[in-house]
Parts: structure tokens; sequence; C-alpha cells
């Protein structure tokens, strides 16, 4: 039941804001809409921890399980309070001139599809709807990283578009493929391609379909997870829209698209009954997690845009999980999740106070920020810190789930190790170096004007603080169950 | 015998489909292009119909239709609109000249046949012979894409290689479960409007819809 209320809310709310979205209070309805989606997702998460995986609906239509029910918990948590961020935000964007009502009400609007597609994208247990839901959410974005209509904006949103297009339509030929293999065993129509039926009849489906299909669904749903060489549209359109929008692209989309890959990874190893280390897919993800990291790494040094750099570091930090979720088996995917979990949080709080910080300066540029601590110290506090959390320095939870991935992987696969910490340790030289005059240096900025809204960066860094801290019992066995979903 | 007949007129059609990606490759004015969209869907609808006649696949049926109004009606009219009210309808030289072009999708056409051949040899469905034409014609699409830098030639590309990916669902296993193409469709659908909105803001700010002018966002 709570399953329709998280999928219907979201979606009531882009019509009721495409509808009446211009009034004034939209931005405080938008927040109400994401409470009440965390709400549902709440209880929903409480009747999944009670009673365990389930299956919801007719033939089964939605599925959810203790892994995708954490990622539904975090998507509908990131999305809340960044609608809490975009409410004084947007407004002072409006103040500013680069936003009017129209465009408003359009991007309140696309932001609860957007949520909305995410969640059917997660609960649905179709691997056709997953594609759909997916292209749902790449096709309700466009207009928002397009949102300021400068030459800048309309170049990436056209990027996004058309890159994720061409990605996205190489998943639809790797479901297809999927399909044809599954339909020999479950016969065709509707439940053939029912990941619950799927992942019952694994073992006997067609071993070569499956690793064409998982090649073109890896490859697919890899764009959007923002994998090298396929990341080109990442930096652009994380750069070049709304802050808000970067915030859920980073902490959210990206943590979707990954689910997706990690669905289909289940089946194929199924298939090819090679689970663990000769994992045909999970050798392509490791491969191409660890090009991620590498490519990432030495291109945030080049950086002078603080939110393309910081989008660099997404990719870098999906790398990683992608990655760990390559290198299989309990530690790893338990240390993938939390990193996961880590990120979302960290990158959407990074992105909330560098949304302020370019608001007061004026510029993007990291040469036109200087010296925060002074003019804004809750804004130099929160991007001080939140940068320090994902560089992995200790006691953030970042540093908990890096260093398990690390020590697994010098355990399995010793050679990866030197390409892992080389990539994390220029990362960290190049970002640290950049911030730290952004918030320490000589500054003649002027202080902001009016109370930035950064409850929101101190929630997230706090929780990331905990859980590196301590993880609470009933959550690390979440994570473990989560775990073994996944073949580990 | 019976059966052989209709397979007949569904490969007649398959090749249409491969001959009209070839055109398609090889067309300068965007009007044209559009034309020769709707004629792909044509001919992409009356093959999946005839496969749902004789087969017994009613579903196929739906499928037929949706792609009829879809991409043979309400795209076409929509884009040659779109052309009009942009007045962007000139002759464009595509980014290789045109039998180079050419060349290189008779390659892929080969490349294709290739991987296909496997696959549709474990295929039992009595289309399986065009997988091959399926493949091909999404790789010819996606051949299309990369050397136009007009924004609406790229558009009708990624719809062609859609088109592609129909016929190899059609071809490989009767096509996709109702409820996954209804979606497909719906996906493209609202893609193809907010374009639409998409080429009237990139045309507002950059006085012309090449995507040349669209080259600044680069590594440095």
């Amino acid at each position: 039941m709570e399953i329709y209320w998280l999928l219907g809310i979201p979606l009531a709310g882009g019509v009721f804001l495409a509808l009446w979205g211009s009034r004034r209070n939209a931005p405080e309805i938008n927040a109400l809409f994401s409470l009440l989606t965390l709400l549902a997702a709440a209880a929903l998460t409480m009747r999944i921890i009670a009673e365990g995986p389930m299956t919801v609906g007719g033939e089964g239509w939605f599925f959810i399980d203790p892994f995708n029910v954490f990622l539904v918990a975090l998507t509908a948590f990131v999305a809340f309070t960044t609608a809490l961020f975009s409410r004084p935000y947007m407004r002072i964007e409006k103040e500013h001139g680069r936003l009017n009502d129209q465009r408003l009400r359009l991007y309140h609007s696309s932001y609860q599809i957007f949520i909305a597609a995410m969640l059917l994208a997660l609960t649905t247990n179709n691997m056709g709807i997953l594609w759909v839901s997916m292209e749902a959410a790449t096709l309700a974005t466009v207009l928002l990283v397009s949102l300021y209509r400068t030459p800048a904006s309309l170049e990436a949103a056209w990027k996004y578009f058309i890159l994720c297009g061409v990605g996205i339509a190489q998943a639809l030929f790797g479901t297809i493929l999927l399909y044809f293999a599954a339909e020999k065993v479950l016969g065709s129509g509707g439940t053939a391609l029912l990941w619950t039926h799927l992942n019952g009849v694994k073992a006997q489906l067609e071993p070569t379909v499956l690793q064409l299909a998982f090649v073109f669904l890896l490859v697919g749903y890899g764009t959007k997870v923002g994998l090298a060489p396929l990341h080109n549209w990442l930096p652009d359109a994380h750069a070049e829209g709304p802050t808000p929008v970067s915030a859920v692209l980073s902490g959210l989309l990206l943590n979707v698209a990954l689910y997706a890959v990690m669905r289909s990874k289940v089946l194929v190893d199924g298939a090819l009954g090679n689970e663990g280390d000769n994992s045909m897919a999970g050798n392509l993800m490791m491969g191409f997690g660890l090009l991620s990291v590498v490519v990432a790494a030495f291109l945030i040094k080049r950086q002078t845009d603080v939110k393309r750099m910081f989008a660099y570091s997404s990719i870098e930090h999906m790398g990683l999980v992608t990655f760990a979720f390559g290198m299989g088996g309990p530690v790893a995917s338990f240390a993938g999740l939390l990193h996961m979990t880590m990120h979302s949080l960290t990158k959407s709080a990074i992105f909330f106070a560098v949304g302020h910080a370019t608001q007061s300066a004026g510029t993007q540029l990291m040469e036109g920020i200087r010296g925060l601590i002074k003019t804004n110290p809750t804004i130099g506090w929160g991007l001080m810190l939140g940068t320090v959390a994902i560089l992995g320095v200790p006691p953030f939870g970042v540093f908990a789930s890096e260093f398990l991935i690390i020590t697994t992987a010098m355990h399995e696969h010793p050679w990866a190790t030197p390409f892992l910490l080389t990539a994390l340790g220029v990362a960290f030289a190049s970002i640290f170096g950049k911030v730290q005059p952004m918030v320490f240096g000589e500054t003649t900025l002027p202080r902001l004007p009016y109370q930035p809204a950064l409850t929101p960066v101190f929630i997230h860094l706090g929780l990331v603080l905990m859980l590196g801290l301590f993880i609470p019992p009933y959550l690390a066995a979440w994570y473990r169950q989560a775990a073994h979903m996944l073949g580990g | 015998m019976f059966l052989a007949y209709h397979l007949q007129v569904v490969n007649l059609l398959a090749a249409l489909l491969l001959l009209i990606s070839f055109a398609m490759l090889s067309q300068r004015r965007i009007t044209g292009l559009v034309t020769l969209f709707a004629w792909q869907g044509a001919a992409l609808s009356l093959s999946t119909a005839i496969v749902a006649w004789s087969t017994g696949q009613h579903h196929l049926y739906y499928s037929a239709a949706l792609t009829f109004i879809l991409k043979v009606l309400a795209m076409p009219w929509y884009f040659y609109r779109l052309v009009k009210k942009l007045n962007v309808d000139r002759d464009v030289e595509p980014m290789i000249n045109i039998p180079t072009t050419m060349l290189i999708g008779i390659a892929l056409v080969i490349f294709a046949f290739n991987l296909a051949l496997p696959i549709s040899q474990m295929s039992g469905t009595v289309t399986r012979s065009t997988l091959g034409i399926a493949m091909a014609s999404v790789l010819l699409a996606f051949l299309m894409m990369i050397t136009r830098s007009k924004a609406i030639p790229q558009v009708i590309g990624f719809l062609a290689m859609e088109n592609g990916l129909f016929f190899a669902a059609t071809s490989a296993s009767y096509g996709m479960p109702l409820v996954v193409e209804m979606g497909v469709a719906l996906d493209v659908l609202v893609g193809v409007f907010v374009l639409g909105i998409f080429f009237f803001q990139i045309r507002e700010t950059f006085d012309s819809l090449d995507l040349k002018h669209m080259e600044k966002l680069k590594e440095k």
C-alpha cells in the first residue's frame, strides 16, 4: 500500500505544481510534497524491515527488498532536504533576475516528476519499466539543466539529452536481448521481464545472449552513472544547471542508474554460473570503475569551475562504488552500499554550500571565490567540512567505506591498489589545494545580505560523521542483507 | 506456403527499411528527412502488423497501431510544423561528404549482420532473418547522428534508431511486453515535445539550430 503513496505523492505534486506552480508559496508546496514522499518512504522502509522482501500488485509489478528500499529511503531523504535548500536558494536566484515565475513553475513541477521517475525506477519489478523510468528521469531533468537559458546551459542540456539518449538506447537493446533470452524460459508476455521471475530461472537463461545483453546494459546505464569514457555529459550538466538540480543529479540519479546495472549483474552472474572471482560482469564493472576513478582524479586537477570540479569528484566516487560492486563478495558489496550513502549525503551537502558560495561571489570560477570564512563563516565551514568529508578524512563516514573498499581490493585484487591509491591521492591534493584558499584566503567579497539555508548541509554532514563513528547495529544488519541481495 | 508468402512481404519491408536508412544518410534537406522518417515508420508499422497477423500475436497489433499513430502521423506532422516555424529548411552539408558516409554505412551493415548471426540462429521466430537488418538500421541511424551538425537531423537520427530497435524486438522475440512498449512510446512522445520546447530555446539564444555554435564546453 505504501508503495502507491510513495509513487503517487510526487506524481500528484508534479501535476499540482504544473497547474498552480506560479503561486508565491510554490517552494513551500514543493517542500511539503517532498516531506510527504519521505514519510511514505519511511513507512515502506519500516514495513520491509519488519516483513522482509515482498512483491506488490497484480503479478508482482513492484518488488521491494533491503537493497532498493535503502535507496528509496536515501532518495526521498535527499529529495526532501534539497527541496528545503532550494526554497530560499531559488528565491534569491529570482531576485538576482536569473529566473522568473514561469521558469520556477517548470522547475518545481519537473523536480517532483523527476523524483517520481527515480522512485519508480527503484521499486519496479519490470526491467522494461526500469528502462522507461530511467528515460523519464532524463527527460524530466533536461529542461532543468537549461533553466537559466544561457548558451552554456543550453549546450549542456543538449549534450545531456543526446548522450544519455544514445546511451539509454543501448540499454533498450540490452533489455530486448534480455527479453529474448527470458521469453524462451518464461514464455512471452508481461511477466517475462519481471526481475523476480528472471531471478528464479537465471541459471537457465542462455549465457551468450545474457553476456551480450549485459554489455549493452552496462554501457547504456553506465552512461548515466557517468562511468569513463562515457562521462562527457556529466560535468557540463552539473555545472550549468541550478545548484539544487546538481545536488539531486549527483546525489541521486547516478545511484539509481547504478542500481539498474546491479540488477542486471545479478542475472548475468546467475546465467553464467560464475559468481565471485571470474564473473564477467564483475570484471567489466571493475574495469570501468577503475578507469573512471583514475580519469576523474586527473581531470579534477585541471578544473577552474567549482561545480565542475565537484562533478568530476562524483565520477570518481561512482567509479569507486562500481569497482566495489564489481569485486563482489559480502565486504565489498557492503562497502559499496555504504559508500553510495556517504557520497549522496556528502556531495549534496557540498553542492548546497557551493551554491551559496557562488551566489555570494557572483561567479562559479574558483579564483573569484575567496575567504569565505571571513565574510560568510557558516558557508565557509560547510564547504570546508564537506570537502574534508568527501576526501575521506577520518572520522567522516567516507573514510570508513573507502578504507573497506581499498583493503578488500588489496586482499583480492592487489594489482588495482596502486591505481586507486594514486588516484585518491591526486584527487585529495587537487581538491584540498583548491578549496583551501576559497575558504581561508584573503577576500574583498561582500557578506551575503541574507541568511543562507545551510541547515541541510549540517544535517547531512552530521549523519556522515555519525555513520563514520558508529553504525547502529540494525543499520549494519540492513546493509548486510542488501549486500546479500547482490549475491555477496 | 501460405506463411512463406507473408514472410516474403516482411522481408521486402525489412529491405525497404534498410534502403530508407541509407536514403536518410544521403538526404540533405530537413523536410526530405522528415518524409523519409515517416516512410520508415510506415514500413515498420506494416511489417509489425503482418507479423501479428501471420503469427497470431495479437499484442503486436497495438504496437503496430502505436507506431503508425506516433511515427507516421504525429511526429512527422510536428516536425514539419517545427521546420516551418523555425524556418530552417535549407540544404545542409554533412560533416563528412555523402559518398564517404555511404561507404562507411556499407561497412556497418556487414558488421551488423555478423553481430546478429549468432543471436538469430538461437531465435525461434519466423522473422529471425531480419534481425541483421534491424541491427544495421540502428547503426546507420547512429552514423547519421554523428555526421550531422544540425539539431533536427540529430533528433531524427535518434528516432530512426528507436525504429531499428523496435524492429529488432519484433524480429527476435515478437516485440516486447505491451506495457513496456507503451512506456517506451510515451517516453519517445514526451521526449519529442520536450525537444520542441528546447529547439525554440536554442534558437532564441543562438539564432540558429546549428550545433557548431555549441562547442564551448570542453576540457581545456
